[in-house]
C-alpha cells in the first residue's frame, strides 16, 4: 500500500511515523525489568519439570543457606493455601472452574507449574538458589488427548470436579429464533439428492504467543499505595483482580504498564507471579521483582488456539448453502484462564462469517488437560472460526466442483444488503465483498495465476501452484457491555478517557487503552488534534497507569480505536461544548451564534473569534467566565459501543509446492482489506503486515508440541521455529474503506484482520496445489514434510511414523534432551 | 538466562591459551563466538568452571594464502570468511555454505573454528571440510599436529581435538576453477539444516573429471557421499546421470529422526537434493 499524498490539513489519514518510535527503537524508555527501586530483592520461580505429579516432599534447606538468599518460600509459607486465580468468564452456569493456586500445593498439574519461590539479592542468586531446592514428585498420569480426556474411566486432572470437562455452550439459530434448525437442514440435505453434506474434521494446534518482551513485575510496598509495574496489556484489569484475588482494597493499589514489549493477547492474564510478587513484597517490606526467562515465557506463559473442529456443511447442489453445524473441542489446558473459556465462544459469532447460512449450530466443549493454560491469542476465537469456515467452503466447493471464489460469492452477503443481521443475531453495519474481492483480484492478477496453475499442471511441474482464499470478516470493538452481560462476560466492555486543556493550550489525553506496541500515542493525537484544532505535537497521550488513568478497560480485541478513541471524540466533544460557552461569553455573543473550526471560535458573519488556547488560558485564569460555570474544559467520557465493528477483506495467496521436497514456498500473498476510516496508513499497513506474518506461521510454521509425557519438546527459540522477515515475502496489501456507521469515526479496527484472514488462505493454497495429486488435507503447520508425506500417502506409497517427542543429536539446543535437561552438551 | 558461575580467562596467545586449558581441567570450556556456547550456559545446559575466550588472540582471525592452501584462522568469524577474495577464488564452495549460516548477527560473531570444533552434524561446514578434505591445525602442550578432515569428526559433538588441545587453523586445498553448490533446506530461513548437500565438481570437457560431495546432518557426523562421487565420476552432468548417481547418497548414512524429519524422509531428501547441488554445481 501506498500512503497518498497529503492534500488536506486533517490529520486523519496521514501517514505519520509513530511518535513512541523514538524511545522504543533506541532504547530509551523503560520496560518493567528496568525499573529496579532501591533495595529492590529478585525473584527465581522452582518449576515443575513434570506435567501431573503429586508433591512429596520440597526441601528448601540448602538453597536457604545459599549466598544472598533472603527466603525460599511455598504457597503455604506465603499465607497464600486459599488464594486461588481469577477466571472472569463463566460460560455457563455450571462451568467447572478449579482453583489455580499461586504456586502449586499438592499436586502439580502442568511441566512449569510453580511450586516454590527464592528471593535473593540479584536475580542472578536467586537462580542459583533455586537450583538447589529439592522437589520429590510422585509422577501421576498425563491428561493429553481431548478426547481421551472426556471418555469414560480417564484420568482426571482435577479429581475433584468428577469430570476432565469444564463446560460445554451452545447455540442455536432455531432455537434462538435467529435462523432454523441446522439438525433439520443435515436431515433434509441427506434426503435430498439436489444437496450435499460436506463434514470435515479440522485440527488448530496450539500456539505460543511469542512477544518480545518476557513477562515481569515489580511490585514496591512502601509508600501508601502498593505500586506494580508489569509487562502486562491490562493494567486497569490487574488493579481490580488483585483486589479480587487478594482482598487489598482497590486504592490501594496503584498498577503502572510502563512501556510494554508486545503481548497478541499474551500478556490479558492476570499471573499467578503477579500475585506471588504481591504477595513477597508486603511480606519483606522492599520491593520486588520478578522477571521470567524466554524458556520459562514459552513453557508457563498462556499459549493460544488448540481446537478440534467438527465441521458439518450442507449445500443445494447449485451451491446454495443450507446449513452449518460447528462441534469444537477447546483445550483449556490445566486451569481456566481470566478469559480462555470465552475465547471458543467469541468464535460461535463468526463461523457464519459473511455467509448467508440459514440454519446454523455451534457447540464447545472445553476440556482440561496437563498442559500450559490456553488463552486470547490474537484473534481470540476469530482465527479459529475464520479457519473453520473458509477451509471448508473450499471443501464444499471441491465437492460441487465449483471455483472457490465463486461459491463465495454466491453465498456471501451482498453491499446493497447492509445492514445486515445474520444467523447468530448479530447486525453487520456495513461492508462490500464485491469491492475488496474485485481490487484484490486486480492486484493478484487471479485469471493469469490461475492459467498458469493449469499450465504446471498439464505439464506435471516438479513445483505446483495453488491459489489460496480467504474472505473472511471478524467482529471488532469489544465490546458492547449488554452483550458481554448476556454471555456472563465478567466485566464490561466500555471505554473512558480524559481530555485536560493545559493553561498554555496544550493537551493531555487520557486514555484507558493500554498500548503495548500498538501506536495509540500517535493515532490518538491525530484524532484529537483534528478535533480540537490544535497541532499534533501539543497532544500528549497518557496510559497504562492507574494514577494518571484511573478508570479503563485496556487494550485487546482490536478495540482500543473502536471503542477507547470513540471516548476520546467524546471527550473532545465535550471540551468543544464548554469551550464554546467561554468563547461565547468572552465575545459577547449568542452561543447559538459561536462556530467552531479548526480550533477557532468565531462569531457567525463577522470577524470575531478565539482560538481554542485562548479559551483554555481564560478558563485557566478564571478572570472572567460565565455564571453558572466551573472554570474548566476538563472533559471526561465513558463510551459503551452499542454494536461491534466488522472489518472484513479479501486475501489471495499464491502458493507453490515442491512436489519432491513439500517444500511450501509462499510466492505472492495480497489482501484488500476494509477497515472503514483510517486514522494512519502507515500504522494500520504495519498492523497488517505484523498480522498477516502471525496468521501466516500458524499455518506454515508453529506449534507447541508436547510428547507423550506431557513436555513441551519445542520450549526454546530454536525448536518453536517462529518465521523472520526471511521466511516472507513482500505483502501487496491495500485498504478500502467503507465507513462503519457504528461509530462516529467510521473506524472498525485492524489488530486482529491480519492473523484472522491469512490462515486459511494459505492452507487451501497449499491443498489447491496438490489436491489433484489426491491429497485432502494437511494438518498445520503444513511444514514440508506433513506435504511430503501427503503426497506419498496419496499416491499410495506408505512412510514412517514422524515422530514429535524425538529430539536428534544435531541442530543446536535441539541436542539436547528436554527431559534431561541437565545432560551435558559438548 | 542467568549462566552458573564461571572463572573467565582470556589469554593473548595460543600457549597461554593452551596452559590456561590445561589449568582449568575437566570442564574448562572454550569461548570463540559463543553462538552454540552462550546459549547452552545461559539455559544451564553446561556449567563450566572456567571458560577460555579465544577472543584476545588477533592471529587466531587471519586468513592467508600458503602456497597450495588457504589457511583460514580458527577464530575467524564466519562474515570474514564469507568476504575474503581467496576463499571465494579457491574454496568457492566454503563461501557458500558459510552465506546460508544463520543470519548475519551470528555469522559476525560465530567463528569457522568454534563451528568446527563443536562439531553440530546440523552445521554447515563440516561437509564441506570433509569434501575438500581441509586439514586441522590443533595445539596442544607439546605443539601443533595436523589433522586430516577425514579422522577429524569422530562422532556427535565429538572431534580429534584432545583434551587440553585448541583448533587453531583449517587449512583448505586450493580448488580453483572448480564447480560448487551448497544445497541446504530447513524449516526457517535462519534454522539448521534437516539436511544440506556441500558439492565441488571438476567439469572437463562436458564431463565430470572429479566429484567430492559432503552431506551435513545425515548421521553422528558429516559423511561423505563417496558412492555418489563415484557413481558421477566420467558422467556428464545431465539431469538423467546426475539423478541416478544421488541415489547412492544415502549409502553409509545413519540418518536421525526428529519431529522436523523421520528418518526416511530425510533419506529421501538427501537424494533429492543431492542431485540438485550437483546439477546447481554443473550449472
Amino acid at each position: 500500500m501506498t500512503a497518498t499524498a497529503d492534500t488536506t490539513a486533517l490529520e486523519f489519514g496521514k501517514a505519520r511515523v509513530r511518535k513512541e518510535d523514538a524511545r522504543l527503537i533506541t532504547g530509551r524508555t523503560r520496560y518493567t525489568d528496568a525499573i529496579t527501586p532501591p533495595g529492590t530483592l529478585h525473584v527465581a520461580v522452582v518449576r515443575s519439570p513434570l506435567a501431573h505429579a503429586r508433591i512429596t516432599g520440597i526441601d528448601t534447606a540448602e538453597a536457604k543457606r545459599a549466598p544472598g538468599v533472603h527466603g525460599v518460600y511455598t504457597v503455604s509459607d506465603l499465607g497464600a493455601d486459599e488464594v486461588g486465580m481469577p477466571c472472569a468468564w463463566p460460560i455457563t452456569p455450571d462451568q467447572k472452574a478449579p482453583q489455580r493456586p499461586v504456586l502449586a500445593k499438592d499436586t502439580v498439574h502442568f511441566a512449569g507449574e510453580g511450586v516454590a519461590v527464592v528471593v535473593a539479592r540479584s536475580a542472578a542468586e536467586a537462580k542459583d538458589a533455586a537450583d538447589l531446592v529439592e522437589v520429590d514428585y510422585d509422577p501421576l498420569d498425563p491428561v493429553l488427548d481431548m478426547e481421551a480426556a472426556l471418555a469414560e474411566g480417564a484420568t482426571l486432572v482435577h479429581p475433584d470436579l468428577g469430570t476432565n470437562e469444564s463446560a460445554t455452550w451452545v447455540f442455536d439459530s432455531g432455537e434462538a429464533g435467529t435462523g432454523g434448525s441446522v439438525a433439520d437442514a443435515i436431515a433434509a440435505a441427506e434426503a435430498d439428492p439436489d444437496q450435499v453434506v460436506v463434514r470435515r474434521r479440522f485440527r488448530q494446534q496450539r500456539l505460543v504467543p511469542a512477544f518480545m518482551e518476557p513477562r515481569s513485575c515489580v511490585v514496591d510496598p512502601t509508600g501508601e499505595q502498593i505500586v506494580i509495574w508489569s509487562a502486562t496489556q491490562v493494567p486497569h484489569i490487574l488493579r481490580t483482580m488483585t483486589t479480587v484475588t487478594l482482598g487489598i482494597p482497590e486504592s490501594k493499589l496503584r498498577v503502572i504498564a510502563p512501556d510494554v514489549g508486545g503481548g497478541f493477547g499474551g500478556k490479558i492474564g492476570v499471573l499467578p507471579e503477579e500475585m506471588m510478587t504481591v504477595l513477597l513484597a508486603r511480606k519483606l517490606g522492599r520491593p520486588v521483582k520478578w522477571t521470567e526467562t524466554r524458556s520459562e515465557c514459552m513453557l508457563t506463559a498462556h499459549h493460544g488456539r488448540d481446537q478440534i473442529q467438527d465441521l458439518t456443511i450442507t449445500a443445494k447442489k447449485d451451491g446454495t448453502i443450507t446449513g452449518l453445524d460447528v462441534r469444537l473441542l477447546a483445550d483449556m489446558g490445566a486451569y481456566l484462564g481470566l478469559v480462555g473459556p470465552g475465547v471458543p465462544v467469541l468464535g460461535a459469532f463468526m463461523f457464519n462469517a459473511i455467509y448467508k447460512i440459514p440454519a446454523y449450530r455451534f457447540q464447545t466443549t472445553n476440556v482440561f488437560t496437563t498442559k500450559t493454560l490456553t488463552d486470547a491469542y490474537r484473534g481470540a476465537g476469530r482465527p479459529e472460526a475464520t479457519f473453520g469456515v473458509e477451509r471448508i467452503i473450499d471443501e464444499l466447493a471441491v465437492e460441487l466442483g465449483r471455483e472457490p471464489l465463486e461459491l463465495r460469492e454466491q453465498n456471501w452477503i451482498k453491499h446493497e444488503e447492509f445492514p445486515f443481521t445474520t444467523v447468530c443475531g448479530l447486525t453487520y453495519d456495513s461492508g462490500n465483498y464485491e469491492q475488496a474481492t474485485a481490487r484484490a483480484k486486480e492486484l493478484f492478477d487471479y485469471d493469469a495465476l490461475r492459467r498458469e496453475q493449469a499450465e504446471r499442471r498439464e505439464r506435471g511441474d516438479k513445483v505446483q501452484l495453488g491459489i489460496g482464499i480467504s474472505t473472511f470478516t471478524e467482529m471488532c470493538g469489544l465490546a458492547p457491555s449488554r452483550v458481554l452481560g448476556s454471555l456472563a462476560y465478567g466485566a464490561g466492555g466500555w471505554e473512558a478517557a480524559s481530555i485536560r486543556m493545559l493553561a498554555t493550550g496544550k493537551v493531555e489525553v487520557i486514555t484507558g487503552a493500554s498500548a503495548h506496541g500498538q501506536g495509540h500515542e500517535t493515532a490518538f493525537s491525530q484524532i484529537v488534534a483534528d478535533k480540537l484544532g490544535v497541532p499534533f505535537e501539543d497532544v500528549e497521550i497518557l496510559h497504562g497507569d492507574t494514577a494518571s488513568s484511573p478508570k479503563g478497560l485496556d487494550t485487546y480485541g482490536s478495540r482500543s480505536l473502536v471503542v477507547g478513541g470513540i471516548a476520546i471524540t467524546m471527550a473532545a466533544d465535550k471540551v468543544i461544548e464548554k469551550a464554546k460557552k467561554i468563547a461565547a461569553h468572552l465575545l459577547e455573543a449568542d452561543e447559538a451564534d459561536i462556530e467552531f473550526s479548526a480550533g477557532q471560535f468565531t462569531v457567525r458573519g463577522t470577524d470575531k473569534g478565539k482560538a481554542i488556547q485562548e479559551i483554555a488560558f481564560a478558563a485557566f485564569m478564571a478572570h472572567d467566565y460565565p455564571e453558572g460555570m466551573e472554570p474548566s474544559l476538563d472533559s471526561d467520557a465513558v463510551y459503551d459501543p452499542e454494536n461491534f465493528s466488522f472489518p472484513h477483506g479479501t486475501h489471495l495467496a499464491a502458493m507453490e509446492v515442491d512436489t519432491e521436497t513439500g517444500r511450501v514456498n509462499l510466492r505472492h500473498y495480497v489482501c484488500v482489506d476494509d477497515i472503514g476510516n483510517v486514522v494512519n496508513p502507515l500504522i494500520a499497513e504495519g498492523q497488517v503486515h505484523g498480522g498477516l506474518a502471525q496468521g501466516i506461521a500458524q499455518a506454515l510454521f508453529e506449534e507447541a508440541n508436547y510428547d507423550d509425557q506431557g513436555t513441551l519438546v519445542n520450549g526454546t527459540f530454536v525448536d518453536y521455529t517462529l518465521p523472520s522477515a526471511a521466511d516472507l515475502p513482500s505483502f501487496t496489501t491495500e485498504i478500502v474503506s467503507t465507513p462503519a456507521t457504528s461509530n462516529p469515526l467510521g473506524v472498525k479496527g485492524v489488530g486482529e484482520a491480519g492473523t484472522i484472514a491469512s490462515t486459511p488462505a494459505i492452507v487451501n493454497g497449499v491443498l489447491d496445489a496438490v489436491r489433484h495429486l489426491g491429497v485432502a488435507d494437511i494438518q498445520m503447520p503444513t511444514t514440508s514434510q506433513r506435504v511430503w508425506r501427503a503426497i506419498q500417502e496419496a499416491q499410495g506409497r506408505s512412510t514412517q511414523e514422524t515422530p514429535i517427542d524425538t529430539h536428534s543429536p544435531g541442530a543446536g539446543l535441539g541436542s539436547i534432551d528436554p527431559n534431561n535437561p541437565q545432560g551435558e552438551v559438548q | 538466562m542467568i549462566p552458573a558461575k564461571f572463572d573467565y580467562v582470556r589469554p593473548s596467545s595460543v600457549e597461554e591459551a593452551v596452559s590456561a586449558l590445561q589449568q582449568g581441567g575437566d570442564d574448562a570450556k572454550i569461548l570463540a563466538g559463543g553462538q552454540s556456547l552462550l546459549p547452552v550456559l545461559r539455559l544451564r545446559l553446561a556449567a563450566p568452571s572456567v571458560v577460555i575466550d579465544l577472543g584476545g588472540i588477533p592471529e587466531l582471525r587471519q586468513i592467508s594464502e600458503d602456497g597450495d592452501r588457504i589457511a583460514i584462522g580458527a577464530m575467524a568469524p564466519h562474515h570474514d570468511v564469507l568476504r575474503d577474495d581467496l576463499v571465494k577464488q579457491h574454496v568457492s564452495l566454503l563461501s557458500q555454505a558459510t552465506a546460508t549460516v544463520a543470519d548475519p548477527q551470528v555469522r559476525h560473531r560465530g567463528t569457522l573454528g568454534g563451528a568446527l570444533a563443536h562439531a553440530d552434524p546440523a552445521g554447515d561446514l563440516g561437509a564441506v571440510a570433509l569434501a575438500l578434505d581441509a586439514e586441522f591445525v590443533i595445539a596442544g602442550s607439546s605443539g601443533t599436529r595436523t589433522v586430516p578432515a577425514a579422522e577429524f569428526f569422530v562422532d556427535y559433538f565429538t572431534t580429534a581435538i584432545g583434551e587440553g588441545e585448541i583448533l587453531t587453523q583449517v587449512r583448505f586445498p586450493k580448488y580453483t576453477g572448480w564447480s560448487t553448490h551448497y544445497e541446504k533446506f530447513n524449516r526457517t530461513a535462519q534454522a539448521w539444516s534437516m539436511v544440506a548437500v556441500a558439492a565441488a565438481l571438476r567439469v572437463e570437457g562436458g564431463s565430470i573429471a572429479e566429484a567430492r560431495i559432503g552431506l551435513t546432518n545425515m548421521g553422528t557426523t558429516p559423511i561423505r557421499a563417496t558412492g555418489v562421487e563415484q557413481a558421477l565420476v566420467g558422467q556428464p552432468a545431465t539431469a538423467d546421470s546426475v539423478r541416478a548417481a544421488a541415489e547412492h547418497a544415502t549409502e553409509g548414512t545413519a540418518a536421525p529422526s526428529d519431529a522436523d524429519a523421520a528418518a526416511d524422509y530425510r533419506e529421501h531428501l538427501a537424494k533429492v537434493l543431492t542431485g540438485r547441488a550437483v546439477l546447481a554445481a554443473a550449472g
